[in-house]
């Protein structure tokens, strides 16, 4: 689908004793987790659980109460403290997030590698990009005009034209309803698929585990409150009971 | 069933916003002619004699004379270029230094440190800061004194002019002392209404760092609510009269003072060049706003090409924190002049090189203690005055507002900004001359009304965001309950907006105390407050009076905030006001 676009990534996402503590409270016990390129690692829990909190942390983004350990690799690269900007991962979140004094064209050309020199190189790969994704043409519209599927899939373009290492999905399916939702999902695979991207999943839904078609973890909590980690799901083997049972208990119980 | 009904009904007609009080539904026009027409005729009455034209003092006929002779004063030109440079280099350095300290900050709040001094230095007047930095750098300053005679050498004062100066430095200092934390205010006001953080983070995982990130991504959004702000600000320092009287040079001053000067003369002739020179004052203003417009179109389309480049600039990290350091530097420096008013005013004994005085004593307080208490008292009562009139005046012109669902205009908005914008000097002449006419000028009620046109803007600036965001649904469920609209204004509005309301009095009162030209004028030298007075006694006056009256007046606005602040908190019940926000 978009083959050849993208430079190929071949760099693993890997972590390493990853935690997260909020006043004490354990949210999420050490993780250590191998997430080859081209392959999807999903983490599934319900809403408060911590997981996008793990997302900020590995995007470097955490802020607030949160405290965080362990080390993050991309590759051969230990980001864990980097600054956000130079650990070139990429996070992809519910809301579209497109800049509202852009254009769609200018959203992508913000996040356009500076690899690509000259503005008229630039111009025609963002048209190309466009076109790819069918929205040919869209370059100088204003993103307010766009629909909701239309906008989602430009924040994924301009995500994937920084050329970022790694993917991180929070939950970006949930504001599509849900014809457009499943159509959405295999842009972003199919696109992260042709890019080779390590991705790390985020979601209560279980057919967004399904469909990521990799590794499920599920957040769990046992009867004295203390949080532990299910693999629920391994490669080539998902919809199965198991999962089905997954998704009860992150949407019943949890909280 | 049937008592649902006639409560429905009740509440139906009670709601009914069509049929408000007579007084109430003429409040927006009321407000509106009380201020602007003294400020249209004061425009008028300035502009005429600009061109001969003098109402009762003059054969009537047309004449460019004043011109004339407002081109051959002597030092004209230099007066020109004095305001253009320290009103312009003030205004984008004031800006360029936010923006900077802003993108370096990021989304996240101001230190301790910077929100701490930036009370003071936002309530104290710009008389007072001016005071008070020209304590600070003048030859026998702090400043010069911290570094005495270990690095320097000087056992003496240096004859060196730096207040004063003649290139109108440290009057540009002394306007970028009290613009940023203004321009800071406005901006951290602004960005809650931007979602920054997240647009930030973004742009982090797109491989941009906050400061370029900011400055292409938060800025272009903030912008458009900081555009009104800063064009005030550009007008102010322009066109300021007082910090100019104080940390200007004196030969030849600003376009302004030199207008306030001739004004000021004995001699009916010398209005005339006077009002050209006023007329010219706001010919400037106007070009500069006009010119910073077009500057900024063009920057935006640059920048549009700029963001599109995809650059990921690290070298605008290390010139945001430069940026943010000279504004802490700034800040410090506000902080220290208001310092340095209060140990002039309680020093006996001072020598030249020595960081503190050798002996303290509150002897000229004591001294001065008959000769402040007339202009304090009138002060207190002008500022309460004119406060009090414009909170009652804005509060109509909400409450009108609410009733009939109509929301002030953006075109509105622009009137309130008209005294903000529109030089000082550029109609107050004029004004007295309706004053005049009125047989107003020299009373008290001539100052509270000139004080209103500037404090007015400001009490509703500060109102109206908290008055409109209240939940609608506790006064409709009020009016369910069969409350008239009299009634939910004064039992359920009111309270539940008390700190607002107190906050937007001190901010008007605070307003009033700062207003020096209007005073001037409308005073006709009769009226005396503390700021007047702080003025006069600035220029050669002794350093421990000019402190007593400088510290008074920056005092009184703090004084106001902090009651503002305590006393909802005194009230007892659930209903305190802070509780809702």
């Amino acid at each position: 689908m978009a083959g050849g676009e993208y430079l190929v990534s071949d760099a693993a996402l890997r972590l390493e004793q990853v935690s997260i503590v909020l006043d004490g409270r354990v949210l999420i016990p050490p993780l250590t987790e191998q997430v080859p390129p081209g392959t999807v690692l999903t983490l599934m829990g319900p809403s408060g659980a911590g997981k996008s909190t793990v997302l900020s942390f590995l995007g470097g983004t955490l802020a607030g109460p949160f405290r965080a350990c362990g080390r993050i690799w991309v590759g051969a690269r230990e980001v864990t403290t980097l600054p956000a900007e130079r650990r070139r991962i990429g996070t992809l979140f519910q809301d579209d997030l497109l800049f509202p004094h852009l254009t769609v064209g200018e959203n992508l050309a913000f996040a356009l590698a500076r690899t690509v020199r000259g503005r008229r190189a630039r111009t025609a790969r963002i048209a190309a990009v466009l076109a790819q994704a069918g929205l040919e043409g869209f370059a100088p519209r204003d993103p307010a005009t766009l629909s909701g599927g239309q906008r989602a899939r430009v924040a994924l373009l301009r995500l994937l034209l920084a050329e970022p290492q790694v993917l991180l999905l929070d939950e970006p399916f949930n504001r599509l309803d849900a014809a457009l939702r499943a159509e959405f999902r295999r842009f972003v695979f199919a696109h992260a698929a042709a890019a080779a991207l390590p991705v790390l999943l985020v979601t209560h839904d279980v057919a967004d585990a399904e469909a990521a078609g990799g590794t499920v973890l599920a957040l769990r909590t046992d009867a004295s409150a203390t949080t532990f980690i299910e693999r629920v799901g391994a490669e080539g083997r998902t919809g199965d009971r198991a999962m089905a049972q997954a998704e009860l208990e992150t949407k019943g119980g949890g909280r | 069933m049937t008592g649902g009904v006639t409560l429905a009904a009740r509440a139906q007609r009670a709601d009914d916003g069509r049929r408000p009080r007579a007084w109430l539904r003429h409040a927006p026009r009321i407000t509106v002619a009380l201020f602007l027409v003294p400020i249209g005729a004061g425009l008028l009455g300035t502009a005429l004699p600009a061109f001969g034209w003098l109402p009762g003092l003059h054969p009537r006929h047309w004449t460019l004379s004043p011109w004339r002779a407002l081109w051959a004063a002597p030092g004209f030109g230099t007066a020109v270029g004095l305001t253009l440079m320290s009103g312009l280099s003030a205004t984008i350095l004031a800006v360029v230094l936010t923006f900077g300290c802003c993108a370096h900050l990021s989304h996240r709040p101001p230190g301790r440190l910077v929100r701490g001094l930036m009370g003071p230095i936002l309530a104290a007047p710009h008389a007072a800061m001016a005071i008070g930095v020209g304590f600070l750098l003048a030859p026998s300053g702090w400043i010069v004194r911290l570094l005495s005679p270990w690095l320097t050498g000087w056992h003496q004062p240096p004859d060196i002019a730096t207040v004063q100066d003649p290139y109108g430095i440290a009057l540009t200092v002394g306007l970028l002392v009290k613009e940023i934390p203004y321009l800071l205010l406005m901006s951290l006001s602004a960005l809650g209404q931007v979602p920054a953080r997240r647009q930030l983070e973004v742009a982090a995982a797109l491989g941009y760092g906050r400061t370029s990130a900011w400055l292409k991504l938060v800025l272009p959004q903030l912008y458009a609510q900081l555009r009104l702000p800063i064009y005030a600000v550009l007008a102010y320092a322009l066109s300021v009269v007082d910090m100019a009287l104080i940390l200007g040079p004196s030969n030849p001053p600003t376009l302004s003072v030199l207008a306030l000067r001739w004004f000021s003369s004995p001699h009916v002739q010398m209005y005339f060049p006077a009002a050209a020179a006023a007329l010219l004052q706001l010919g400037i203003v106007a070009a500069s706003i006009a010119a910073w417009r077009a500057g900024e179109v063009l920057i935006a389309s640059l920048a549009r090409r700029w963001i599109a480049r995809g650059a990921r600039h690290s070298v605008l990290e290390p010139l945001a924190a430069l940026a943010r350091g000279v504004v802490g530097g700034l800040m410090l420096l506000g902080a220290s002049s208001l310092l340095a008013l209060a140990v002039w005013s309680v020093a006996a004994v001072w020598r030249f090189p020595d960081l503190l005085p050798q002996r303290w004593s509150g002897a000229v307080w004591h001294q001065q203690a008959g000769t402040i208490l007339w202009p304090l008292g009138t002060t207190l009562l002008v500022a309460a005055a004119a406060s009090a009139a414009a909170l009652l005046l804005v509060l109509a012109c909400l409450e009108q507002e609410q009733r009939c669902g109509a929301p002030v205009r953006s075109r509105m908005l622009w009137l309130l900004y008209v005294p903000l914008l529109v030089p000082q000097i550029a109609f107050l002449f004029g004004t007295q001359v309706l004053f005049t006419v009125l047989r107003l000028d020299g009373t008290l009620l001539a100052v509270i009304w000139s004080h209103l046109l500037f404090v007015l803007p400001y009490v509703f600036l500060s109102l109206s965001d908290p008055w409109r965001a209240l939940d609608p649904r506790y006064a409709r469920t009020a009016l369910a309950l069969g409350s008239s609209p009299a009634r939910v204004f004064l039992r359920i509005k009111l309270p539940l907006l008390l700190r607002p309301v107190l906050v937007a009095a001190a901010v008007g009162v605070a307003v009033s105390i700062d207003q020096y030209l209007p005073t001037i004028f409308a005073g006709a030298g009769r009226v005396v407050t503390l700021t007047s007075e702080a003025v006069t006694l600035a220029s050669g006056g002794d350093r421990r009076v000019t402190g007593v009256f400088a510290v008074l007046q920056s005092v009184l606005p703090l004084a106001g905030y902090g009651l503002a602040v305590l006393v909802p908190r005194l009230k007892r019940g659930p209903w305190r006001a802070g509780s809702i926000s």
